[in-house]
């Protein structure tokens, strides 16, 4: 991949999570950041390449800590989203309460 | 493996990585609907499952495999021990906390690469070195907002010339950096100075910032990790990372924005001026008493009501309350009473914190209404019941121009024709700013922790139908 795709990708990918962001509604706010924070436990993938290709003590403590705190950041990132949205739930079955809108 | 096997792992690793790619922004996309949010979580979810395990093909059996699965079962064993066990009030730090991981983890990838020696150009050189002093300042500034949140930390450090200092950190930590990027030096001394300044630049940043903007800086180091994984990303030729950590880049920006919106704050503001903690801010002169009620008779006043807007703040979340608030509301709804729940963008700690307490309790999400949605509503309601809410409710927002919090997108509680308060004392609100609200004729405090004076409510509303 050359500098030129590079910097395309970087502008569409940029693109992309600010359209899809702005149609969120607040009550979402929380649970989205915190979607948006496991989503960059991607990272994970990169700590383990970086600890496979390690070599050496330095290189392979570093490595393993990174792995370590990556898998932190990708299974609570999930863990704490999940817990949250599946609390949301809608009333559309009963009558609307109080009666507005 | 032979060099055939392992063009072939990975040329299937990218393809699969094509895919994640797709799952995450798709996942992120449901996410923005409370009906399609829980399946969004789970499309994303599985796109870092198949990410992992692809991955793996990419290893051989060596010493260095057995670490990789040795750190992940370490890694992901703590965060999913700590995850399903943290209380919903305690939400913002953990993400603080997570977050600050993988900040961590971008500066670990940054930090293997550069202590190699030379990078194969200035281009992969510099993104790597930002990638590293991102994620390092992401990774110790979370840790402090972390430790703020959990209440670790209590007091807000400042000093003359702290801001001057940051910049001289950051400057230095850019210098070396631009030596490491270009090849000029990349010495190990040289690797570890930028890495152990980028970290000390994430505490000196972080730790002036008082409690109420957390948030905002929260969501500021979401973004930034986002970046340096997409840095990272580029520097290890890795499309997912690339394309996932930018998504959260601009995604987080937006949001960190949003924030630093509703709260009236710019986000210079927020990293720089140090309000949220200040107790010193000159309020205007507020003229009245305030007055208080049993709660028998606020019971009584609400199971008469027509129409009741409940505001729910960090006190209730603070007293758990938020059972025992919808118990009270569906008491309500079945005396006929129309209930709805107002929330402030930055109610609790976070936007969006107070909904997620409230569907914890069982709220329908369809009685929840936000700032724009109800403000209008407060004038035909009969009675508003603020439960632990200060400066989301305070009218000198709307017409004190020396406050500090004037300008600030409030709730028009103060429009209603009764307005119950319930307040452990009679102490400011977070910005230590007096509450005209609660001086008004048409206020009254009803003084307790939430989770009791809830329960005295109900007890009153029961008595009186």
């Amino acid at each position: 991949m050359n500098g030129v795709i590079a910097i395309y990708i970087f502008m569409l990918a940029a693109f992309t999570g600010y359209e899809v962001i702005s149609r969120v509604p607040v009550i979402l706010h929380t649970p989205l950041m915190s979607g948006s924070n496991f989503v960059h436990g991607i990272v994970l993938v990169g700590a383990m390449v970086a600890l496979f290709n390690a070599h050496g003590m330095l290189e392979l403590s570093i490595g393993f800590v990174g792995v370590i705190l990556a898998a932190g950041n990708a299974v609570g990132g999930y863990v704490v989203t999940e817990r949250m949205l599946e609390m949301f739930k809608s009333s559309n079955k009963k009558a609307p309460a109080g009666g507005h809108h | 493996m032979s060099s055939l096997n392992s063009g072939l792992a990975a040329g299937i690793v990218q393809a699969a990585y094509i895919l994640v790619a797709a799952l995450f922004i798709m996942g992120l996309k449901r996410m923005s609907s409370p009906s399609t949010a829980r399946g969004g979580i789970l499309w994303a979810g599985m796109g870092m499952v198949i990410a992992t395990l692809v991955t793996y093909l990419l290893g051989d059996f060596n010493l260095n495999l057995a670490l990789v699965l040795i750190a992940t079962a370490v890694g992901g064993g703590f965060a999913w021990w700590t995850g399903k066990r943290v209380a919903m009030t305690d939400m913002p730090q953990m993400i603080a906390l997570y977050n600050g991981m993988g900040g961590g983890a971008a500066a670990a990838i940054a930090a293997v690469e550069l202590y190699r020696g030379p990078t194969e150009s200035p281009v992969f050189g510099t993104l790597a070195v930002l990638g590293g002093l991102i994620g390092a300042v992401s990774f110790s500034g979370s840790g402090i907002a972390f430790g703020k949140l959990q209440g670790l930390i209590k007091k807000s450090f400042r000093f003359g010339g702290q801001q001057f200092v940051n910049m001289l950190l950051l400057a230095i930590a850019v210098a070396l950096g631009a030596m490491i990027a270009t090849g000029m030096n990349t010495s190990p001394a040289v690797v570890t100075a930028f890495f152990v300044l980028a970290l000390v630049l994430g505490v000196t940043m972080t730790l002036p910032i008082g409690g109420a903007d957390m948030p905002v800086v929260i969501s500021l180091y979401n973004a930034l990790t986002g970046l340096a994984v997409a840095f990272e990303g580029f520097v290890l030729q890795n499309a997912a990372m690339i394309i996932a950590g930018m998504v959260v880049g601009s995604a987080g920006t937006l949001l960190t924005q949003l924030m630093a919106k509703a709260m009236n704050r710019s986000l210079g503001n927020v990293l720089f001026s140090g309000f949220g903690e200040s107790s010193s801010a000159a309020s205007g002169p507020v003229t009245g008493s305030m007055k208080s009620i049993e709660a028998a008779d606020a019971g009584v006043m609400m199971a008469y009501a027509q129409k009741v807007i409940i505001v729910p703040g960090y006190g209730m979340a603070v007293g758990q309350a938020q059972h025992k608030v919808w118990e009270l509301a569906q008491l309500l709804q079945n005396n006929g009473v129309a209930v709805k729940f107002a929330i402030h963008p930055v109610a609790g700690r976070m936007p969006g914190h107070m909904n997620v307490l409230l569907a914890e309790a069982g709220v329908p999400y369809d009685i929840i209404a936000d700032l724009e949605e109800i403000n209008a509503e407060f004038e035909t309601s009969d009675v508003a019941l603020i439960i632990g809410a200060n400066d989301v409710v305070n009218p000198v927002a709307r017409n004190d121009k020396s406050s500090p919090i004037y300008g600030m997108p409030i709730l028009n509680a103060d429009k209603a024709k009764n307005v119950i308060v319930i307040k452990r004392g009679q102490g400011q609100g977070f910005s230590g700013i007096e509450n005209a609200l609660f001086f008004l004729d048409n206020t009254r405090m009803l003084y307790g922790d939430a989770q009791g004076a809830v329960n005295q409510l109900i007890q009153g509303v029961k008595s009186s139908g």
